[in-house]
């Protein structure tokens, strides 16, 4: 609870809490803020601007884009926070195999991180989405090839640097199994920095998604997302600005809370600040 | 080797690769040793940093291979076995490694840190808590120490955790790399008694890996002095110190600057640098910085022999208060 | 004549928990071509003092009262940082435990060497023949050809060797030697010892010596300092404080050394007890919890008294000589 209220002494990072847990209760809660079904079609009710019946107007099928934006916020944190969260899980065992495992194996997942890495993500995206078609799985799977490499090199360089550590030489002359090493001894000295770098990558994360989703390779329509909000904004640029303002306006807010939480976060638990 | 024994280390070399990756090169960081230490006795390695002493000792604890010689354990050969085979010979011999601190895992708590041993070999029917205690209390930390974090210790309060955990499961030898490292003169003394305490009481063994020779003469029976992978003078405490046979030994001894001003330094200055381990030198291997040399210590190398009561090996043992040849010039 | 005064020497550390005084009227001089010692265990704010005399105190550290007279009385606390670094390297050097600190590990030796006279107005090849003499002088074999080797190439001893030549090129006033030789083996540490006695001696600087290792200081050094929870309890001739410590403290830390326990122990004496917590230090002695002479007027606030010919103690029970006789 101390780190809740470190983060909240700091104005940047109480505004990115802030914004972060109106995102997030506006997602869970979307069925109750909302009477719209998102992806109701109402043709006569096409390019509606705000009004206090639909707070952000309606898009080309006549859609309400408030419900939209809320059950967008859904799709958007879900696939951001599942797809970190097995990017994290297995970046962290793919880094702590790759820096406690012999030499040879380390060479050997070194060259397949920076392979991947060296993929540019649009390209990893349409390749993807050629083979399978446009999914939320495909969304999913191409944040986690992003970001896997990243983190398990991470998590690789401090564990060797741990692994000849006294500590370390210690558990094994008490017979510690290697698992036991990496669970106990190595695991909890290595996560803290990995944990605020993904909480900075969730932004990028939801870029994604809405990029993915704005270029069709995506979430399939009807199911609401801000990328395709944004497109349907894009696409009716001349009838309405309101529907790119209301794809655009959450991806920007999410992004914002998320950044300046991660921020918070990293300088709070920035080792060179320790013990003043 | 009597029934006593409970380590036994026999021409025992550690081979280093060198060079690049294509090379067959090697270099011995020790270069055959052989020991015995018997239940209760207190044995100490003395030498300076790169002459194999930690090495030997990582050796003897199996985080080493070693490329020749045998290491014989409570009458068990050790160097051959895997890992799953030594795991239950480690309750029996536990290491203290020098960083008192460093030695401890940073997130874990001192409770969990001295009560890690019986987790690793199965804390069944133990009362945890109540071990903590009783080892705390063992090692004289207060019982509330437990839910501390080792940067939250002294030096000489990490160093009590260090032997309260090489102590928990009752071992027969504590091998104890540079004990009193980094702690204060005032807190040295402390961890020595303890270690001595609780050898008494426990009728422990331990091998002492030190640079301090002060630290030795109060604690060990027997000590070995290494240079460059090897053992130059073997013997008991008593004896090395009243008259090193080796000239190394006895330059080793004359170096410890004393707490006096007035005392005649009459020191033995060796001069040079360390050889490496890489170009060996010729012959008797100190003969580089010896201020005994003679033209036999360059081309032959000197074989151990037993000399009143000791292994020296040296072609010209020094005489009991010996003093250098006034004259030599200085080696470039 | 003094190089270095320091007179009444706070600093103050402003914590989570509270300010912490680290130094507390800290005074000693280091005259004119004179080696002083300072001796002292961990936390008795000997880092802290080298810090606030070369003027790099942590962000969260203040020198609360009290001066740092250098060479003509210029008070070196609230020196414009511009000014101390001109100090800095020219005036005042240092050498610390590792050696890797003042060695920059890929630029050879000799134009490290060079780079540090940017001040003098040589030309290149006088500076270069300035580094030789400086590195033949420190024992560094075939010095011209070390020159165009860079750090990794010398071992532990010669590293150091090399940043004590460089830190007395510029020939400064004051050296500040912090546990240079603790890194050292026993046999390399003795030489160094005797060749930066030796350079002191030609170069003609004063040298303050910090370092745990009694041994060292009783050897090398003119006069010493006995620290202890930031406070000087003990200042004198180096015989003085070696043949008659007066404060419990120095006589303990003296017992304490296992080189001068002759016969073989087994019990070697220690002082029980930690240093107190430098956020509520006590009102009297600072020792006086650990102190097994301690009596009530241990209590009170204790004075630095100068019980003859400079030996200085902050004890209410020292005696001189004088008044032992009596």
């Amino acid at each position: 609870m101390g780190q809740v209220r470190r983060v909240l002494r700091e104005p940047l990072g109480a505004f990115g809490l802030a914004l972060v847990v109106l995102v997030v209760v506006m997602s869970i809660f979307a069925g109750l803020l909302t009477q719209y079904d998102p992806a109701g079609l109402s043709p006569r009710d096409r390019f509606l601007d705000p009004s206090t019946t639909h707070l952000l107007g309606t898009d080309q099928l006549g859609r309400d884009l408030f419900s939209r934006v809320l059950f967008g916020g859904r799709i958007a944190l879900y696939v951001a926070l599942v797809s970190t969260a097995i990017s994290l899980a297995a970046g962290i065992v793919l880094g702590l195999i790759a820096g406690y495992g012999p030499r040879w194996l380390d060479n050997v997942m070194i060259l397949l991180f920076d392979a991947l890495k060296s993929f540019p993500t649009v390209m990893l995206a349409l390749a993807l989405v050629t083979l399978t078609g446009p999914s939320l799985t495909a969304v999913m799977v191409v944040v986690i090839i992003v970001n896997v490499p990243g983190y398990a090199r991470i998590i690789r360089t401090q564990t060797i640097a741990l692994k000849s550590s006294e500590f370390v030489m210690a558990a094994q002359s008490m017979g510690a199994s290697t698992a036991r090493i990496l669970r106990v001894h190595i695991l909890p000295n290595v996560i803290g920095p990995i944990v605020i770098l993904a909480s900075m990558d969730i932004p990028v994360v939801i870029a994604i998604e809405a990029g993915m989703s704005f270029l069709g390779l995506g979430v399939r329509p009807p199911t609401p997302s801000w990328g395709s909000i944004l497109n349907d904004g894009f696409a009716n640029i001349r009838e309405t600005p309101w529907i790119a303002i209301a794809g655009g306006l959450p991806i920007i807010v999410t992004t914002l809370g998320f950044t300046f939480l991660g921020e918070t976060l990293r300088d709070i638990f920035d080792p060179r600040l320790k013990g003043r | 080797m009597n029934d006593a024994t409970i380590l036994s280390v026999r021409d025992v070399e550690v081979a280093f690769p060198a060079g690049g990756l294509l090379s067959r090169q090697a270099i011995l960081g020790v270069a055959g040793v052989s020991l015995g230490i018997s239940r209760g006795e207190t044995f100490a390695l003395v030498g300076e940093s790169g002459s194999g002493k930690t090495t030997l000792a990582r050796a003897i604890n199996g985080l080493q291979t070693i490329s020749a010689g045998e290491i014989t354990f409570e009458g068990q050969r050790i160097d051959t076995l895997g890992k799953s085979a030594m795991k239950p010979l480690r309750q029996r011999m536990s290491m203290m490694f020098q960083d008192p601190v460093g030695s401890l895992s940073p997130r874990m708590t001192v409770g969990d840190l001295v009560t890690e041993p019986f987790r690793i070999h199965g804390a069944q029917g133990r009362n945890l808590k109540a071990e903590t205690k009783r080892l705390l209390s063992l090692v004289g930390l207060p019982p509330d120490f437990a839910g501390r974090f080792p940067h939250q210790l002294s030096g000489g309060q990490a160093r009590r955790v260090g032997v309260a955990r090489a102590i928990a499961l009752e071992p027969a030898l504590i091998i104890a790399d540079e004990p009193t490292a980094g702690l204060d003169v005032s807190v040295q003394g402390e961890v020595l008694n303890l270690l001595n305490d609780l050898r008494e009481r426990l009728g422990l063994a331990m091998l002492i890996i030190t640079h301090n020779l002060h630290v030795v003469h109060h604690v060990a029976d027997r000590v070995a002095v290494m240079y460059l992978g090897r053992f130059v003078e073997t013997g008991t405490t008593e004896d090395v110190f009243d008259a090193p046979a080796h000239p190394y030994t006895a330059a080793l001894l004359s170096a410890n600057p004393e707490p006096d001003p007035d005392r005649a330094h009459d020191r033995i200055a060796l001069p040079a640098e360390v050889p490496s381990l890489l170009r060996r030198p010729s012959g008797c291997e100190f003969h580089t910085r010896c201020p005994w040399v003679q033209d036999r210590c360059r081309t032959e190398a000197p074989a151990p022999a037993d000399i009143g009561g000791r292994r020296v090996a040296c072609h010209f043992p020094l005489a009991p208060g010996a003093r250098p040849p006034a004259h030599r010039k200085e080696p470039a | 004549m003094s190089v270095l005064a320091i007179e009444t020497l706070n600093v103050t550390f402003s914590t989570e928990a509270g300010p912490l005084h680290a130094l507390k009227d800290v005074s000693f001089t280091v005259p004119e071509r004179r080696i002083v010692g300072i001796v002292g265990e961990s936390g008795c704010g000997k880092s802290t003092l080298i810090n606030a005399i070369l003027g790099l105190l942590a962000d969260n550290g203040r020198v609360t009262g009290g001066r740092i007279l250098f060479e003509d009385g210029n008070d070196l606390v609230g020196l414009d940082p511009t000014a101390m670094r001109a100090l800095r390297g020219l005036r005042i050097s240092t050498v610390f435990q590792d050696p890797m600190g003042a060695l920059n590990p890929v630029i050879s030796v000799g134009r490290q060497m060079v780079n540090i006279q940017y001040r003098s107005g040589l030309s290149k090849s006088a500076k270069l023949a300035r580094a030789t003499e400086m590195l033949e002088l420190v024992r560094i074999p075939d010095a011209r050809a070390a020159l165009r080797r860079y750090p990794h190439q010398f071992s532990g001893g010669m590293k150091q060797r090399i940043a004590i030549a460089m830190a007395l090129m510029m020939e400064p006033a004051l050296l500040i030697a912090d546990e240079p030789t603790t890194a050292l083996d026993a046999t390399l540490e003795v030489a160094t010892i005797e060749l930066l006695k030796d350079l002191q001696r030609k170069i003609g600087c004063s040298v303050l010596f910090i370092s745990h290792h009694l041994g060292v200081i009783a050897e090398l050094c003119d006069e010493v300092v006995v620290m202890y929870a930031g406070e000087v309890v003990e200042r004198g001739d180096v015989r003085q404080i070696f043949h008659q410590p007066k404060h419990p403290y120095t006589m303990r830390l003296l017992e304490c050394d296992p080189a001068r326990q002759t016969e073989r122990t087994r019990n070697l004496p220690t002082i029980p007890g930690e240093i107190p917590d430098l956020r509520a230090r006590p009102r009297g002695c600072v020792f006086a919890p650990r102190c097994t002479l301690a009596e009530a007027i241990c209590a009170a606030p204790q004075v630095e008294r100068d019980i003859g010919r400079g030996h200085r103690v902050r004890c209410v029970k020292a005696v001189s000589p004088a008044e032992a006789e009596a």
